[in-house]
C-alpha cells in the first residue's frame, strides 16, 4: 500500500480546485455558481490542512478555520443577493444581469 | 494748548472710512439728509484732528515723526505706519478742509438723488483713501492709497452709470491709470531691489550713498509715468475732460484739489531720488511745460462749462510739474494748495450754475446770469481772479513763484518759462470768456430755464473757499517766506529751487507775468462781451486753429485709432480665436481622446460574469506558468 505523501493530497486539492474553476466558468445558474466557489474553497483549505501537517504546524488549520468564516458570511451575502435578483427578475441565470456592461 | 500724540492720527483715516462703512450699511435707512450730516461731521472731525496734530509744525516745535499702525509685510519694509511731516499734514488739511466744504456743498447739490446715502458713502471713502495715500509712512501703502482713489475715481465718475457716456469715462479713467500704475509699480520693484525696503526712511536716509545715478533716473522716470497718470499729463491726461461726467462736486473734489494732485505730491516726496536723477527732473519739468500749454489751447475752443475747468485743470497741474521738475518742490506744493482752493471753488461755482440751468452745462446758453445769482458771480468772480494770477490773490503768489524758479535755473528751463508765460495769458484769456460768457452779456437762455441761486449749503461753501482763494497766497510771498520754513522739515537735505533775489527781478518777472495775465484777460473780455455774432467772428478769424482747439487735437479718435481699436481688435483675436479655437480645442481634444479610447477597450466591459471569470482563470494560468519557468516561489 502506496504511502500517502502531500502530493497525493496537493494533486486531490488540484483537480477540486479546476472542477470548481470549470463550474463558475461553464454554468449559468448563480447557485450552482456559488457550490463551485465553495468547491474551490475547500480545496485551497485541503492544500493548507495538508502544507500543515507536512511541516508539522497548527498554522494550516488555524487559517482553515478563517477561510470557513469568512465563506459561511460570504454565502449569507451572496445568497441574500441571488434571491433578491430572483425576485425582482424571476431568473437566476447570470448572463441575463448584464445590465453594467460597458 | 491741546497735546495730541501722533498715535491718536489714525482717527484722520478712520473717521471717514468708519462713515463711509456705516452708510454703506445703514446709508439707506438713514436716507437724505442724515446720510449727509453724518459724512459732513466724519469729514469735519478728520480735519479737525489733523489741525490739531498739525498746530506744533505751526509753531515751528513740532518734529516730523512716525508711527506704526500695525505690521503689514515688515520684511519689505512695508507696514500701515503714519508719517506726520509738515508736507502731509498740509496735503491732510487740505484734503479735509476742501473735501469737509466739498461734503457740505454736496448736500445741497445732490438733493433728491435717488442714491444720495450712496454718493455720500463714496465721497468718506475717497477721503480716506487720499489720507492713507498722503499719511503713508512707505511706498506699499502709498500705493494702497493710490490705487483706491483710482477706484474711488471710477465709482464716482460713473455715478450716474445709467448714462452710457458716464459708464465709459469712468471705465477710460481706470483704465488710462492704470498705464501709469503700471510704470509706478515697477518703480516701487526697483526702490525694492536698490534698498531692499520701501518705507520712506529706509529710502531717503540711504539714497545719497547708495543709489547709482542711472538707477535713480530709472526709478525717477518710472515714478513720473505713475503721476504722469494720475495728474493727468501728456500723454495720459485723455481721462480727465471725460470724467467731467460725474456729479460736479466730484470734479471740484477728485479731478481737480485733491486727487489728480496725488502724482505732484509723489514727486515731492520723493524729492531725495529725483535730487539724484536730474534728468527724470528734467523730463517733468518738460512734460508739466508742454502740458500747460497744450492743455490751456484746449481750454480755448472749448464751450461746456465744465470742460474748460478740466482742460485748465490739467493746464495748472502742469504747473505744477514744472515746479517740482525745476525741483522747487515748496513752489509746487503751494501752487497745489491753492489750485485746490480755487479751482474747487470754480468747479463749485460751476456746478451751482450748471444746477440753476437745469443741468445744462453749455456756455452759449447760458450769459447773464450776473443778476440771476449773486453769490455764484461773485465768489466765482475770484477764482477767475486768482486762477488768472492777479496780485494779490492766491494763484498769483503761487505761479509767480514756479515762474520765478523756472527763470532762474536758466538754460533750457528759459524756453520752459517762456511756455509757462505764454500759458499764464491763455489762462486769464479762457477764464476770462468763461465769466463773460457765463454771467455777463444778455441772457442766451433756453425756454422754460429759470435761473435761481443756489441754497444756502451751496454758497457757504463758496464764499469759504473764495476767502481762501483771496488769502491762501499770503502764506508764502516773496517777502515772507512762511510755507517754505514750515515745510522745510520735509525737505531736509534736498536742494530746492528758488527764484532770483533781489527786488528788482522779482518785481520785473512779477510784472511781465501780470502784464501776460492782463493781456490775455483785456482780449477775452473785449472778444465776448460783445453778441454772440461777434465770437463767431473773432473764432472765425483763427480759421482751422479754432476747430483744433475745439476738438481738443482730435487726441482722443487718435487715441482710438492707433490704441484702442489695434488693442480691441487683439482682444477680439485672443475671444474668439485664441481662446475658442486653441485653448477650448486643446480641452476638446484631450476629451475627444478619451472618448476614443474608451470606445476601443469598451467590448471588454460585456457584463457577462462568466466571461470575467475566464480572464480571471486565464490569468491565473498565465502567472502560475510565469513562476515556473521563472523558476522561483
Amino acid at each position: 500500500m502506496p504511502v500517502v505523501t502531500s502530493g497525493w493530497y496537493m494533486t486531490l486539492a488540484a483537480i477540486l480546485f479546476v472542477l470548481g474553476m470549470t463550474g463558475v466558468l461553464i454554468r449559468r445558474n448563480a447557485l450552482v455558481m456559488f457550490m463551485c466557489v465553495e468547491l474551490m474553497l475547500n480545496a485551497v483549505n485541503l492544500t493548507f490542512v495538508a502544507a500543515g501537517r507536512a511541516a508539522g504546524v497548527l498554522d494550516g488549520q488555524v487559517a482553515v478555520f478563517f477561510v470557513l468564516v469568512v465563506a459561511a458570511a460570504e454565502v449569507v451575502v451572496g445568497l441574500a443577493i441571488i434571491v433578491a435578483i430572483f425576485r425582482r427578475r424571476e431568473t437566476a441565470s447570470v448572463d441575463e444581469l448584464a445590465a453594467l456592461r460597458g | 494748548m491741546i497735546e495730541l500724540p501722533t498715535e491718536a492720527l489714525w482717527l484722520v483715516i478712520a473717521l471717514p472710512l468708519g462713515g463711509s462703512l456705516l452708510l454703506h450699511f445703514v446709508g439707506r435707512w438713514l436716507g437724505e439728509p442724515r446720510a449727509g450730516y453724518l459724512t459732513c461731521a466724519a469729514s469735519l472731525a478728520a480735519f479737525g484732528v489733523a489741525a490739531v496734530a498739525a498746530v506744533p509744525f505751526l509753531t515751528g516745535e513740532g518734529h516730523p515723526s512716525q508711527s506704526l499702525l500695525w505690521e503689514w509685510m515688515p520684511a519689505v519694509g512695508a507696514s500701515f505706519e503714519i508719517v506726520w511731516d509738515p508736507l502731509s499734514a498740509l496735503m491732510t488739511l487740505v484734503v479735509t478742509g476742501v473735501g469737509s466744504l466739498i461734503h457740505i456743498y454736496s448736500l445741497g447739490y445732490m438733493h433728491g438723488d435717488p442714491r444720495f446715502h450712496r454718493f455720500f458713502a463714496y465721497l468718506n471713502l475717497f477721503t480716506a483713501s487720499m489720507l492713507t495715500l498722503v499719511l503713508a509712512g512707505n511706498y506699499a501703502m502709498l500705493f494702497v492709497g493710490w490705487e483706491l482713489v483710482g477706484l474711488c475715481s471710477y465709482l464716482l465718475i460713473s455715478f450716474w452709470f445709467t448714462r452710457p457716456s458716464a459708464a465709459a469715462a469712468g471705465k477710460k479713467a481706470f483704465v488710462v491709470n492704470r498705464i501709469g500704475d503700471f510704470g509706478f509699480l515697477i518703480a516701487l520693484m526697483l526702490i525694492f531691489s536698490s534698498f531692499g525696503t520701501l518705507s520712506y526712511s529706509g529710502v531717503f536716509d540711504r539714497a545719497g550713498d547708495e543709489l547709482t545715478g542711472s538707477a535713480a533716473t530709472l526709478i525717477g522716470l518710472m515714478l513720473a509715468a505713475g503721476a504722469i497718470g494720475k495728474s493727468a499729463q501728456i500723454p495720459l491726461y485723455v481721462w480727465l475732460p471725460d470724467a467731467m461726467e460725474g456729479p460736479t462736486p466730484v470734479s471740484a473734489l477728485i479731478h481737480a484739489a485733491t486727487m489728480v494732485t496725488a502724482g505732484v505730491y509723489v514727486i515731492a516726496r520723493s524729492a531725495p531720488i529725483f535730487e539724484l536723477a536730474p534728468a527724470a527732473s528734467g523730463v517733468v519739468a518738460a512734460v508739466g511745460a508742454l502740458t500747460a500749454l497744450w492743455a490751456a489751447t484746449i481750454a480755448l475752443g472749448q464751450s461746456d462749462i465744465k470742460r474748460v475747468l478740466a482742460y485748465s485743470t490739467i493746464s495748472q497741474l502742469g504747473y505744477m510739474f514744472l515746479a517740482v521738475g525745476a525741483t522747487a518742490y515748496v513752489a509746487g506744493v503751494f501752487h497745489l494748495m491753492t489750485h485746490a482752493f480755487f479751482k474747487a471753488l470754480l468747479f463749485l461755482g460751476a456746478g451751482s450754475v450748471i444746477h440753476a440751468m437745469g443741468g445744462r452745462q453749455d456756455m452759449e446758453e447760458m450769459g447773464g446770469l450776473r443778476k440771476a445769482m449773486p453769490v455764484t458771480f461773485l465768489t466765482m468772480g475770484i477764482g477767475v481772479v486768482a486762477i488768472a494770477g492777479f496780485p494779490p490773490l492766491a494763484g498769483f503768489w503761487s505761479k509767480d513763484e514756479i515762474l520765478g524758479v523756472v527763470f532762474n535755473q536758466g538754460g533750457f528751463f528759459t524756453v520752459l518759462w517762456l511756455v509757462g508765460l505764454v500759458t499764464a495769458l491763455l489762462t486769464a484769456f479762457y477764464m476770462i470768456r468763461q465769466f463773460v460768457m457765463v454771467f455777463l452779456g444778455r441772457p442766451r437762455w433756453p425756454e422754460g430755464v429759470i435761473p435761481h441761486e443756489s441754497p444756502r449749503s451751496m454758497t457757504v461753501p463758496l464764499a469759504v473757499l473764495a476767502v481762501l482763494s483771496v488769502l491762501g497766497g499770503l502764506v508764502n510771498t516773496p517777502f515772507r517766506l512762511g510755507l517754505e520754513h514750515f515745510l522745510e522739515p520735509s525737505f531736509k537735505g534736498v536742494k530746492l529751487g528758488h527764484p532770483a533775489e533781489g527786488v528788482v527781478s522779482i518785481l520785473v518777472l512779477a510784472a511781465v507775468a501780470v502784464g501776460a495775465g492782463a493781456v490775455g484777460a483785456a482780449m477775452a473780455f473785449f472778444a465776448y462781451h460783445r453778441p454772440p455774432e461777434a465770437w463767431r467772428r473773432f473764432q472765425a478769424a483763427f480759421g482751422k486753429v479754432w476747430g483744433w482747439w475745439e476738438d481738443g487735437y482730435r487726441v482722443d479718435d487718435i487715441y482710438g485709432t492707433i490704441l484702442v481699436s489695434p488693442g480691441r481688435r487683439l482682444a477680439e483675436q485672443a475671444a474668439f480665436r485664441l481662446d475658442l479655437d486653441v485653448v477650448d480645442g486643446a480641452v476638446n481634444g484631450v476629451a475627444r481622446l478619451v472618448r476614443a479610447a474608451g470606445t476601443m477597450i469598451r467590448p471588454a466591459q460585456s457584463g457577462l460574469i462568466r466571461q470575467y471569470g475566464l480572464w480571471f482563470g486565464l490569468g491565473l494560468v498565465a502567472l502560475l506558468a510565469w513562476l515556473l519557468v521563472r523558476g522561483g516561489v
